[in-house]
């Protein structure tokens, strides 16, 4: 009955990953969403890739690697930001490219076949570690924690940043701190939904709950939730379908997103039609 | 009457560029003082300097401690500053104005709730207390930032160009509501644009590098050389105006 144990192993992994990924993915997508951070966020995932290319070729754990990339790109960026010496967005291209090529040239030089490197680009749950699962249930505590803490802070810094600056000289602390745990979520989900993917798993859930709601906390809320949904069911159907976790989990998501606006165009119509009619009746 | 602030000799730069030169100003208790200058004279660096986000570089700022802090200044800003499709709601925008009371970690009471609520409903926008900030028009939303400022009862209020983005129909009630709130506190408004200067304000000072201040209002001919170009100003018989004294920014 070993299988079983696998499988079962297995199960309670996969269901973690699920929950953890969709705590972390919402709130730290929700952020970045609101405020427009998409595209910082894909130079943070790409960039994170030299990274995991260093890890590999100096033989210590290459998410370790994609996290010190990672936050030191988010830094860097939120400091040209900050400081307004260099356009943003060619900031972040430049960086996402590179991260990209320093990862590409080390896996290179690595002898040998790296066999885990498509895990890294596509992600895979067969290849999550029970210390990746650990790894990102501790995120999770510490972003709810950051969250609550700070969630009127966050707020008020992101709705308008040159107001919150009359009041507080954390501003610019926030703005770090928070872009730092971002790029932390990015690369702790990467091996989930992998470098090519995991930045949908943050954008498509929030978009979800914008749907029908512009309230920041439930925005939040409904991110994990629907975040949870398409990782579960992503995570289900590519167990059944053998088929690749990231890709199913991103494809399940789109699907969810595109049923939900189906849903809110539709009702919205009925109810336009619905008052013409009434008003016909009068 | 005592003062709220003093500045003494003060000058200010961006990066090498001075801005405001030498300038000596006074805020009293009840003032209601209008900031008026071309674009770019610093009229804008003058309150920046009040909410100390630019350091002077020479010359200094004091707070009459007893009465006013930088905590205790209430500030409406131009209208381009906020993310409008950021999701936030007329009362969250409202309440963010408490936290120049806060500490980093405190939370809102039910009582920020509560007086978040009886500005909204003083301001004229009861019922989109949960409306996004997308959906308001000017007018409200200038309300809401004006509800912002206040809501912390500062004995300061700094208005940047509320002209801006004032709509004609609640111009009138908007400066009503300025002048019963001078009851409470001291203003000072900025607006490059004098024709939309209210008629409410007791004194001017003007602003471009160099700072003149008019204690009341006082009529001569000639105040509008300032601006370098001849102005003609053309009213209808009741409408309320200020003619300045003559003085040279050198």
């Amino acid at each position: 009955m070993g299988g079983s144990i696998f499988q079962y192993d297995f199960i309670i992994k996969g269901l973690l990953g699920a929950i953890f990924a969709s705590i972390t993915a919402g709130l730290a997508g929700s952020y970045i969403v609101s405020r427009r951070m998409v595209f910082l966020s894909g130079g943070i995932t790409h960039a994170s890739f030299g990274g995991i290319g260093i890890g590999y070729f100096f033989g210590f754990n290459p998410v370790v690697g994609a996290a010190i990339f990672g936050i030191l790109s988010a830094l860097g960026v939120e400091y040209l930001s900050v400081n307004q010496k260099i356009r943003e967005d060619s900031a972040i291209g430049i960086l996402w490219a590179f991260g990209m090529a320093v990862g590409i040239i080390f896996i290179y030089l690595t002898p040998g076949y790296s066999p885990n490197l498509m895990s890294y680009l596509f992600g895979s749950i067969l290849t999550v570690t029970n210390a990746d699962i650990i790894a990102l249930g501790i995120m999770s505590v510490l972003l709810i924690i950051y969250f609550s803490a700070f969630y009127r802070t966050i707020l008020y810094i992101s709705f308008d940043e040159s107001f919150a600056r009359t009041y507080s000289p954390y501003v610019n602390i926030f703005k770090y701190v928070t872009t730092a745990l971002v790029a932390l979520t990015i690369v702790l989900n990467i091996r989930m939904a992998g470098i090519v993917l995991v930045l949908s798993l943050l954008t498509i859930p929030p978009n979800i709950a914008m749907i029908f709601t512009k309230v920041y906390s439930r925005i939040i809320l409904w991110s994990v939730i629907s975040g949870f949904i398409g990782t579960a069911a992503g995570y289900t159907i590519s167990f059944f379908a053998g088929i690749p976790t990231g890709a199913t989990i991103i494809f399940t998501l789109v699907v969810l997103w595109l049923t939900v606006k189906c849903i809110f165009f539709l009702a919205k119509k009925s109810r336009i039609t619905g008052k013409k009619a009434k008003n016909k009746k009068l | 009457m005592a003062y709220l602030l003093e500045i003494k000799s003060l000058s200010a730069s961006y990066d090498s560029n001075i801005v405001l030169q030498d300038i000596n100003f006074k805020v009293n208790e009840n003032d209601f003082i209008g900031v008026i200058g071309p674009n770019g004279g610093g009229k804008t660096t003058l309150l920046k300097i009040i909410l100390g986000l630019l350091k002077p570089i020479k010359g200094t700022i004091t707070f009459n401690n007893e009465l006013l802090s930088a905590n205790t200044i209430g500030y409406l800003p131009q209208i381009a500053t906020g993310d409008i499709n950021y999701p936030v709601t007329v009362t969250d925008v409202v309440l963010s104005g408490m936290m120049i009371k806060k500490k980093i970690l405190s939370r809102m009471s039910l009582d920020d709730k509560k007086r978040a609520s009886m500005v909204i409903s003083e301001l004229g926008l009861k019922g989109l207390e949960k409306s996004p900030m997308n959906e308001l028009s000017g007018g409200q939303l200038q309300r809401v930032f004006l509800g912002r400022a206040i809501i912390g009862n500062p004995r300061l209020l700094l208005l940047d160009e509320p002209g801006n983005f004032v709509d004609s129909t609640f111009e009138n009630d908007f400066y009503e509501k300025l002048k019963e709130l001078n009851g409470r506190m001291a203003i000072l408004m900025v607006s490059h644009d004098i024709g939309m200067i209210s008629s409410h304000i007791k004194s001017y000072a003007c602003v471009n590098r160099s700072l003149h201040y008019h204690p009341s209002s006082e009529i001569t001919n000639e105040q509008l050389l300032d601006y370098g170009c001849p102005i003609q100003l053309i009213t209808h018989g009741d409408v309320p105006h200020t003619v300045l004294k003559q003085h040279n920014h050198s």
